[in-house]
């Protein structure tokens, strides 16, 4: 069977997929596995701009899946990894032009190429979602601490473990630990007892990543952005590894520090 | 520091984020099987109308309530106080889970002389009320259905 279909995603829209896959494909290439990260947003492409590749584009998903263009051919190589590649979405044509069985006829090539294949899913429920889940092997759920992105993250588990491909690992999004503290926020453990799936990966809120997004380099090549550690993190996590969570303390000032020290934390 | 100085004055002010959480637990229990808060209520009423046209039962402290162990095991779980019916006590509310089946069969037991009395009734006492009211209702509809009964066998 070969390589390993992930597919990223979370229901609500603008929780962080795109760049929580562009960050994956990243870091997975930089620990040495051939990857290729899929768009499945078709009609609002989006990976490319986060990649910075959205001036090599010819082809697109749907060309391939209709004949006109060859996988390799649509498949765009990312500037710093040779083993990385981008297959970005169609922008003009909407989310019926491709199937369920297209995605699993791509991925099962693409499998005997590649470690990795990373699916970005499109917000939503419908046919888009379906695409980007029937090839599948394992699913990741980004989500934001907070009510209606957690609220969507637990519509779409149900719906993947309705699909058999559950239980699926979550990746929480935009954490402010400063804002945790003071209980102003959900936690991450917060998060874990509502909806009960295992952690893979916990991003602290960064401005890095704005500008990395405004850039085009994943934040992930930035070594000062604690997010950028945080998505290396869940890459190895992916392959296997057994790595530690960081603490998203670290970057609390003193004061912060003296006060939690005070309130016995 | 908003911690801190609710400390210092002793104030406990929950934050935003616990409230996020419990809004979340109630908006998932619904969503998950997929019945809306206010058709729950609904369903409740239903359950307690029917079960008080058989049993007295004290309405403030029912708790009919949706348990989430997680997503996929969801259990309703009632408590009824039900009142036993005794001669001496007529009108007593006892601590019984819904179990309205368990309640009754106690009630039998330890109550022999209690049940003779019932057996009386149901037979043929019409007018013997020492009953409380509800109680009352019940067993007339229970008569009500036997003598229909009676009617068709006959």
């Amino acid at each position: 069977m070969g390589g390993k279909v992930v597919t990223i995603s979370s229901g609500k829209g603008g929780v962080g997929k795109t760049t929580a896959t562009a960050n994956l494909g990243i870091s997975l290439a930089s620990l040495g596995k051939k990857v290729v990260v899929i768009d499945a947003d078709i009609g609002l492409r989006n990976l490319d701009v986060i990649m910075g590749l959205e001036n090599r584009i010819v082809y697109d998903l749907v060309d391939i899946v209709e004949g006109r263009s060859k996988l390799r051919q649509a498949m765009i190589k990312h500037k710093k990894f040779d083993d990385l590649f981008l297959i970005p979405a169609a922008q003009t044509r909407d989310k019926m032009a491709v199937s369920p069985d297209d995605m699993v006829k791509l991925t099962n090539e693409l499998r005997e190429d590649f470690d990795y294949v990373l699916i970005d899913s499109p917000a939503g429920i419908e046919r888009g979602f379906r695409n980007a889940l029937e090839p599948a092997d394992e699913v990741l759920i980004v989500t934001n601490p907070e009510v209606s992105a957690v609220r969507d993250a637990d519509r779409i588990i149900g719906l993947i473990e309705a699909a058999d491909k559950g239980p699926g690992k979550l990746i929480i999004n935009r954490l402010k630990a400063d804002m945790v503290k003071k209980g102003e926020m959900l936690s991450s453990e917060d998060v874990f007892d509502i909806l009960g799936l295992t952690i893979i990966g916990i991003i602290p809120e960064d401005e890095l990543v704005l500008s990395a997004s405004n850039s085009g380099v994943p934040v992930t090549l930035n070594m000062q952005s604690k997010a950028g550690m945080a998505f290396n993190n869940v890459a190895r996590r992916v392959i296997g590894e057994d790595v530690p969570f960081m603490n998203l303390d670290e970057n609390l000032g003193i004061f912060q520090r003296l006060v939690g020290l005070l309130n016995g934390r | 520091m908003t911690n801190l100085l609710s400390r210092l004055f002793g104030r406990s002010k929950k934050g935003s984020g616990a409230t996020a959480k419990d809004r979340l637990r109630f908006v998932l229990q619904h969503d998950r099987i997929n019945l809306p808060p206010e058709r729950m209520e609904e369903m409740k009423r239903e359950i307690l109308a029917v079960i008080v046209k058989y049993l007295v039962v004290d309405q403030d402290r029912v708790e009919i309530d949706l348990e989430q162990r997680d997503r996929t095991h969801s259990k309703l779980t009632a408590e009824i106080p039900v009142a036993i019916h005794t001669p001496a006590s007529a009108n007593k509310a006892v601590e019984s889970t819904v179990a309205a089946a368990d309640s009754a069969g106690a009630n039998g037991a330890n109550n022999g002389a209690n049940a003779d009395a019932e057996k009386d009734d149901t037979v043929d006492e019409v007018d013997k009320a020492e009953a409380p009211d509800a109680a009352e209702d019940a067993k007339a509809d229970k008569r009500g259905n036997g003598e229909s009964e009676a009617d068709r066998k006959s």
